[in-house]
């Protein structure tokens, strides 16, 4: 009799318990990526405490940039914390680790990472994971654009001798090639390495006009130093992945003239008022250095933010048709966000189909370049 | 590939080679006379580099927490021994080195803001912070096991290995530094440009590597050093207290990896994690020398960032596992010529 009793109470907990919406994270907080995982950390922290009159609980853990610890986490978060709808990784081998789990539970999975691998080519798996990076390629573009603007015909590369390089050494030269761009010199290094002297001898050696590096962060100073250092005069390209204030304090007047894509959240005040991604874009910036202090935003942190963007337009309409804590609610909660038109966010407008996971276009990214020690809009 | 490539390449190697060459040293000398696989050895280069960089920033270095914790618990732990032995006259010189001197650093640290201070001045502090770290960890992590084998040392070198990367990314987050050079003179040599900073490096080594030699040769702490490396049990009979032995050496270890962080923190930048890839390589060197032999661990470890250098001209994408590859046919050539000495049993 008493055990029936106790299994009573428990259900009725358990009820009350499943009415707030669970929202799991895992960030990589440590390890290498951690100047990516610590700001979408702490952006976790400012997003809305209840949707569409709903509490909602963030379960935050940290994966140490290892995919199977991410891996480890998502179980978690789904089979403790019942979570609804899961946001990460930082990082593209994690996202891809947590995308199995995800699918099985038929939980919709939010990823931060860079890779468009994270949501192509769209397969059953892919139905159920979203992304709130920009494409690799769609930074590219915009780089290879600019270069032909400028009239650059030989170009050299040096990136990560890991996916990271290897990612964007593909899409750029994919893109590259396209345009009738030339691939002199292709070139890597390890992000922890102390010095590239060898490889800008021989990039330097090819006579580019123009040199991209595919690094990521501060590592990715090193061979602009080293390109200064032994007087090499062409344009320096670098990626999205360097758009943080470390990157400006450690690079320091070596990284001067630098160009590079960021999304528009990196230089929000500086686009023009007609621009449809400012308001939205400010929005996050003033309330990250409210909360963490001024210059203290980085363009990772928006990538969480969007995540939240996005659960914050789909959780009203899913909860419409189900109750949290159910498979029809996890359900309903993917097509919402599948269905997602003319959201603006950080990064960008959201526009989602069943084919396209991330959703956004042209406006999701402005050139910029570094100027007196701070990020510079192109016009 | 031209002359002048060639020669800068060589100057890269030699300016990598250098630091990689005074790991090697510490790595055997910490071998020689404690048995200890010092994996931990990188991280001091890493703290050296990043402590003066914190202060450079105005920031007070998280260093002296750590400081500051390891004296507290280990004049707690000797404290609590000498009062249970009754001797009284020891506690307090424990406790103000332990205790005493940490704090007064910090509060020093916050009294004087250190970037007002001049940059040898900053470097004098950022070696105060981070040598004593050495003798510190011997105290707790190694001198307890001072007498188990080979293996469970290494096991525990690893683990403070690990410790001090997790407290890295807790004291200096998790994105990398850089320091101002300490001189901003370039020449040419032979037609390549020469920065001053890299003959900084290499006379700064060369320098410490002569004082080593004189320090072993010719004092009496470094006699007693190379007598424990020789026989442990002989020089204990002799008078040579093995915990003091392991101290020093682990002070000198921690002072030339805070010493060649410093050094080359104005080249490159320098992460938390980054130690440990320097270490390694310094690792690499004092193989080849066997653990044993200085001279052979040194140009070793000169070779390494040769090799280094000329296979990311030619190779770029497989340039560690180049370096890597190195240590099989070393290991190979060792174990063909030398005579295995079983360890000495206690």
């Amino acid at each position: 009799m008493s055990k029936k009793l106790a299994l009573a109470v428990l259900a009725a907990f358990s009820a009350a318990a499943f009415a707030d919406i669970n929202v799991g994270v895992s960030v990589s907080a440590t390890g290498p990526a951690a100047s990516l995982g610590i700001p979408e950390k702490n952006t976790i922290a400012l997003l809305p405490a209840s949707i569409g009159g709903q509490k909602v609980n963030y379960i935050v853990l940290d994966d140490a940039t290892d995919p199977t610890a991410a891996a480890k986490n998502i179980k978690k978060l789904i089979s403790e914390n019942k979570v609804d709808v899961v946001i990460g990784s930082s990082t593209t081998p994690n996202s891809l680790a947590m995308m199995d789990v995800a699918v099985d539970n038929e939980t919709p999975m939010i990823s931060m990472a860079g890779s468009a691998i994270v949501v192509e080519p769209m397969d059953a798996k892919r139905h159920w994971v979203f992304k709130t990076a920009q494409n690799d390629a769609h930074m590219a573009t915009a780089i290879v654009q600019h270069m032909t603007d400028k009239g650059v015909q030989n170009v050299a590369f040096i990136g990560f001798a890991d996916a990271y390089g290897e990612g964007w050494y593909k899409e750029f030269a994919k893109i590259a090639e396209a345009r009738k761009l030339k691939i002199v010199a292709s070139e890597r290094y390890q992000r922890n390495d102390t010095s590239v002297t060898g490889q800008i001898l021989k990039i330097m050696a090819a006579k580019p006009d123009a040199i991209m590096v595919g690094g990521a962060g501060t590592p990715a100073v090193l061979p602009q130093k080293a390109l200064k250092e032994k007087g090499y005069k062409g344009l320096i390209y670098q990626t999205h992945g360097v758009a943080n204030n470390d990157f400006l304090r450690v690079g320091g007047k070596d990284v001067e003239g630098a160009f590079l894509p960021v999304g528009p959240m990196v230089i929000a005040n500086q686009l023009p008022n007609d621009n449809p991604v400012k308001k939205s874009a400010l929005e996050y910036v003033n309330k990250y250095e409210a909360a963490y202090g001024k210059g203290s935003v980085s363009s990772f942190g928006g990538h969480a933010w969007d995540a939240g963007v996005l659960l914050g337009s789909a959780i009203p309409v899913a909860l419409k048709k189900a109750k949290p804590g159910s498979v029809e609610f996890r359900r309903a909660l993917r097509d919402a966000i599948e269905g997602t038109k003319n959201l603006p966010a950080a990064h960008g407008i959201f526009n989602l189909t069943p084919n396209d996971h991330q959703g956004y276009d042209q406006r999701a990214r402005v050139m910029a370049t570094i100027e007196n020690n701070a990020w510079k809009l192109v016009k | 590939m031209d002359l002048q490539i060639l020669l800068l390449l060589g100057q890269d190697g030699i300016t990598n080679g250098a630091i990689y060459a005074l790991l090697a040293l510490a790595l055997v000398l910490v071998f020689a006379v404690t048995r200890v696989i010092f994996i931990p050895q990188g991280e001091f280069v890493a703290y050296g580099a990043l402590t003066l960089a914190s202060l450079q920033a105005g920031k007070v270095p998280g260093t002296i927490w750590l400081l500051v914790g390891l004296g507290a618990t280990i004049a707690v732990l000797d404290g609590f021994q000498l009062l249970r032995e009754k001797r009284y006259a020891k506690l307090p010189p424990l406790l103000i080195f332990n205790v005493g001197l940490p704090l007064l650093a910090a509060a020093g640290l916050f009294a004087i803001p250190p970037t007002e201070l001049p940059l040898w001045l900053q470097v004098v502090i950022a070696m105060l912070l981070v040598v004593p770290l050495g003798p510190m960890i011997y105290r707790l992590a190694f001198q307890p096991l001072a007498n188990a084998s080979v293996l469970v040392l290494l096991i525990v070198s690893v683990a403070v290995h690990v410790a001090l990367i997790g407290l890295g990314l807790l004291f200096f987050g998790a994105e990398g530094s850089r320091t101002p050079p300490f001189t901003e003179i370039s020449f040419e040599l032979a037609g390549a440009p020469l920065q001053g900073q890299t003959v900084l490096v290499v006379v700064a080594s060369a320098a410490l590597i002569i004082g080593l030699y004189f320090f072993f040769e010719r004092t009496i702490y470094g006699k007693a050093l190379r007598a424990t490396a020789m026989n442990r049990t002989g020089a204990r009979l002799m008078g040579i207290p093995p915990a003091l032995a392991g101290k020093l050496c682990l002070t000198l270890a921690a002072a030339i990896g805070a010493f060649s962080g410093i050094l080359i923190a104005p080249i490159t930048t320098i992460y938390y994690d980054s130690g440990f890839l320097i270490g390694l390589k310094g690792f690499v060197g004092a193989i080849i020398g066997g653990l044993a032999s200085y001279p052979v661990a040194a140009l070793g470890a000169i070779l390494v960032g040769l090799l280094e250098s000329y296979s990311s001209f030619y190779a770029s994408a497989f340039k560690e596992v180049i370096v890597f590859t190195l240590i099989i046919p070393v290991l190979l050539w060792r174990s063909l010529t030398s005579k295995h000495v079983e360890e000495e049993e206690e």
